[in-house]
């Protein structure tokens, strides 16, 4: 008695938390970090790009024949496909590396794909750029005489640090641009420093030389897509071969030297997967999942009432504090809800009233097998327990295969319908068990003396 | 009292009937079309691209400004409503879509893109691999799964062989139910239908074991009786379980497959379909290969019958 009492307690404050953060409600960051972000969405959400609309696009590295992937190219190319894509002013994209050679890109809102596509595979202009006196740092943003819209559109895109552009609309000089350059590599020089050592082409050494020598003691600005990526100080006039110092590290000289070696992306990349919805289409998917989901609960609600009456309405409570609890932990990780997604949680919801029958279903049997009902919840509950935890892990063990499967392929339909369908099973078994025993044992605790009634109570 | 285990050749039979199908459907399309089963791009690569227009086109006339500029393989096919069509392609570039863009729109008027999917060969050809591992491997690790779980019992390996046929049996059904699709509506096997059987086999084997569970209970309870008669009884001691928790998600399932969209309206069915095939071989097919496993007999023997008697009173 006393621990079903704390048992209620326990439920009550869990269900009051679930209702609390699904809530469309301002919650402090710390706890839910999904309804920060984005366009509002409903309950808040994370909408999959199916339902929200938008385009998802894999890369793959076209490695010419005979020649190898350099290490730390493909992260180097994600960080400039991110870069890019943050260009397009493209709200809560996400740039992924997709095992060793293929990068996805999800593009909410995005509806022109091929545009986006143009952007993000396009060769980034490297220059060399005069900054006529002002102290331009790593990370700065100009506009240069070779790309004079570079702070527009870094400003346009959401999130921008208006500190990065301290010199606003000023243009710079280019004073060659990155076709100067054969070859530049890290490496470290004889105290162990690291350093970028870079070789001139022949058209290109003379241009180097000419702007060098009248520049000595003066800082030149190495500049890819209007970012400053460095700022070395001439130190003597360069002809053939040049080095760059600073004060390095290991990956700062390899990110600079690839950079500066392939113009902008270290590994030419093609496009292996695109796809793309219309947020037309994806509202009208929201819309209909919705309904469906609401009508279908309804009918498993008004289902287990008839077959169960008092015993049933309970279910149905402990399941309409399990959809809470649901909604609330995908708050929480946060879980990307996509279509295939919402039918996976819909299909835990059917799937989670089965540990209810089961356990009802055998309390029938005790109680015909002449137990009192307070011995015959208990026998029901414990007895029922392997059979349920049987076939729960079997759906557990298709949904961790499909999870795998999903995963390696970036398959987002496919991932998010094992995780919601997985997190629904684990958490029924938690409700049937916790939830629905603790509402039955206070529903006849009080009974315990006049067993025909209770037994009218339990549908018998 | 039903004789639902006695009567096991009947429930046979009417498998045999719902798988025919399907195998029917592989080995004529293994030969026509050199591929057994109907793939999606999913698997192979190509492109699909859904474009409504404001006016209604004829899916043939598409077609021909396909074929026109070079792409022989392609088919055309109106959905939802006459001015949408869905069109299927080789894989293209982002040029070679602008280009037919254009000629669409010079054509037929403004259009306006719902969904484009364009999927490299080799992406597909990963995929197709993948998927084959993922059907192996959470095939086998159920059946290691309920071989441990009846360890207890007699012959666990037998329960586990027996899950596996009936889930077999579940997937077959689903295909031959994707295969009259596919002669009569163009469907196509793509990554949600493989998600829609693998749920099917982690979910049908649920009610196996839920009667296997009944069973290794009642085996320990009926040491007297026959295993034809305790196999029976445990059918039916379960059945309105079985039933039940089948509904619930029957009644969800049918709700999104009639309101849930278009979208989702093939990996529903599938389910669907695998679902009530599910139901089906719990309760008529697994437990039965149990029994004549032990009978040494696929067929119910007559002569048995005198020999088990009906002992098997409702309980």
């Amino acid at each position: 008695m006393r621990n079903t009492t704390i048992s209620l307690i326990l439920i009550a404050a869990l269900t009051a938390l679930a209702v609390y953060i699904v809530l469309p409600v301002p919650h402090p960051e710390w706890l839910v970090r999904s309804d920060t972000t984005g366009k509002p969405t409903p309950l808040g959400l994370k909408l999959g790009l199916d339902l929200q609309g938008g385009t998802q696009v894999m890369l793959e590295a076209d490695v010419p024949e005979g020649r190898e992937l350099q290490p730390g190219a493909m992260d180097t190319a994600k960080n400039i496909v991110e870069r890019r894509v943050n260009g397009l002013g493209v709200s809560e994209a996400v740039v992924q590396a997709q095992g060793d050679t293929r990068i996805t890109a999800e593009l909410p809102g995005v509806n022109n794909p091929d545009q986006a596509i143009e952007t993000i595979r396009s060769t980034g202009q490297l220059e060399f750029v005069d900054p006529q006196g002002t102290p331009l740092r790593q990370g700065m943003i100009i506009n240069t005489t070779n790309k004079p819209t570079a702070v527009q559109d870094y400003l346009a895109s959401p999130g921008a640090d208006p500190n990065l552009t301290p010199y606003g609309e000023q243009l710079f000089t280019t004073a060659m641009t990155g076709d100067v350059l054969r070859t530049a590599v890290s490496r470290q020089d004889q105290f162990g420093q690291w350093e970028i050592g870079f070789e001139l082409t022949g058209e290109g050494s003379d241009k180097f030389f000419n702007y060098t020598s009248t520049h000595i003691g003066q800082p030149m600005a190495i500049v890819l897509d209007g970012v400053v990526l460095s700022a070395p100080v001439i130190n003597a006039a360069i002809r053939d071969q040049g080095v760059i110092t600073g004060q390095f590290t290991k990956e700062e000289a390899g990110s600079l030297a690839i950079q500066m070696r392939y113009g902008a992306l270290p590994v030419p990349l093609k496009v292996v997967d695109v796809r793309s919805i219309s947020a037309t289409l994806g509202a009208d998917s929201v819309r209909s999942s919705v309904v469906a989901g609401l009508i279908g609960m309804a009918a498993v609600f008004i289902f287990m009432v008839l077959m169960y009456r008092v015993p049933g309405l309970l279910a149905d409570l402990a399941l309409l504090i399990y959809v809470f609890f649901n909604l609330a932990i995908y708050k929480l990780i946060p879980v990307t809800l996509t279509l295939a997604g919402i039918t996976g949680f819909l299909l835990s919801v059917g799937m989670a009233v089965d540990a209810n029958i089961l356990i009802f279903e055998r309390l029938k049997e005790e109680l015909r097998g002449g137990r009192s009902p307070r011995l015959a919840i208990e026998a029901g509950f414990s007895r029922a327990w392997p059979a349920i935890f049987d076939s729960n892990l079997t759906t557990l063990i298709s949904c961790a295969v499909l999870y795998v499967f999903g995963n390696q392929f970036g398959a987002s339909i496919v991932k998010g319908y094992a995780l919601t369908l997985g997190l629904g099973v684990i958490l029924s078994m938690f409700t049937a068990f916790f939830l629905t025993r603790t509402f039955m044992r206070t529903l006849l605790s009080s009974r315990t003396q006049r067993d025909k009634s209770a037994q009218t109570l339990v549908g018998y | 009292m039903y004789h639902i285990v006695e009567k096991r050749n009947i429930w046979f039979t009417i498998s045999a009937i719902l798988i025919l199908p399907s195998l029917l459907f592989m080995i004529w399309s293994g030969i026509t079309r050199g591929q057994i089963l109907p793939l999606s791009i999913d698997y192979t690569g190509g492109t699909v691209w859904e474009v409504s227009f404001e006016q209604p086109v004829q899916p043939a006339a598409v077609r021909q400004v396909f074929v026109d500029a070079g792409y022989n393989d392609t088919t055309v096919f109106t959905v939802n409503n006459d001015s949408t069509v869905q069109i299927k392609f080789k894989p293209v570039d982002g040029d070679q879509k602008e280009a037919l863009r254009q000629t669409l729109e010079a054509q037929f008027g403004p259009l306006v893109e719902n969904t484009y999917r364009s999927l490299g060969p080799t992406i597909g050809r990963e995929v197709s691999q993948a998927a084959v591992i993922a059907v192996a491997a959470a095939s086998l690790l159920i059946l290691l799964y309920i071989a441990w779980a009846f360890r207890s019992v007699p012959h666990p390996f037998r329960y586990g062989v027996a899950a596996i046929v009936a889930l077999v049996h579940d997937v077959l059904v689903s295909l031959s139910f994707l295969a009259i699709m596919n002669l009569v509506a163009g469907w196509e096997i793509d990554a949600l239908t493989l998600t829609a059987l693998l749920t099917v086999i982690g979910y049908s084997v649920n009610d196996t074991v839920v009667i296997f569970d009944r069973l290794r209970e009642n085996l320990h309870r009926y040491r007297n009786e026959s295993f034809s008669v305790v196999a029976n009884r445990s059918i039916i001691e379960t059945a309105t379980r079985s039933i039940g928790t089948q509904i619930t998600v029957l009644l969800i399932t049918v709700a999104i497959l009639v309101l849930g969209g278009a979208t989702l309206q093939q990996f529903v069915a599938t389910m669907l379909v695998g679902f009530v095939s599910g139901m089906y071989s719990s309760i008529f097919n697994a437990t039965q290969i149990l029994a004549a496993w032990d009978e040494r007999s696929i067929f119910y023997r007559s002569a048995k019958k005198t020999s088990s008697p009906s002992a098997a009173a409702p309980a």
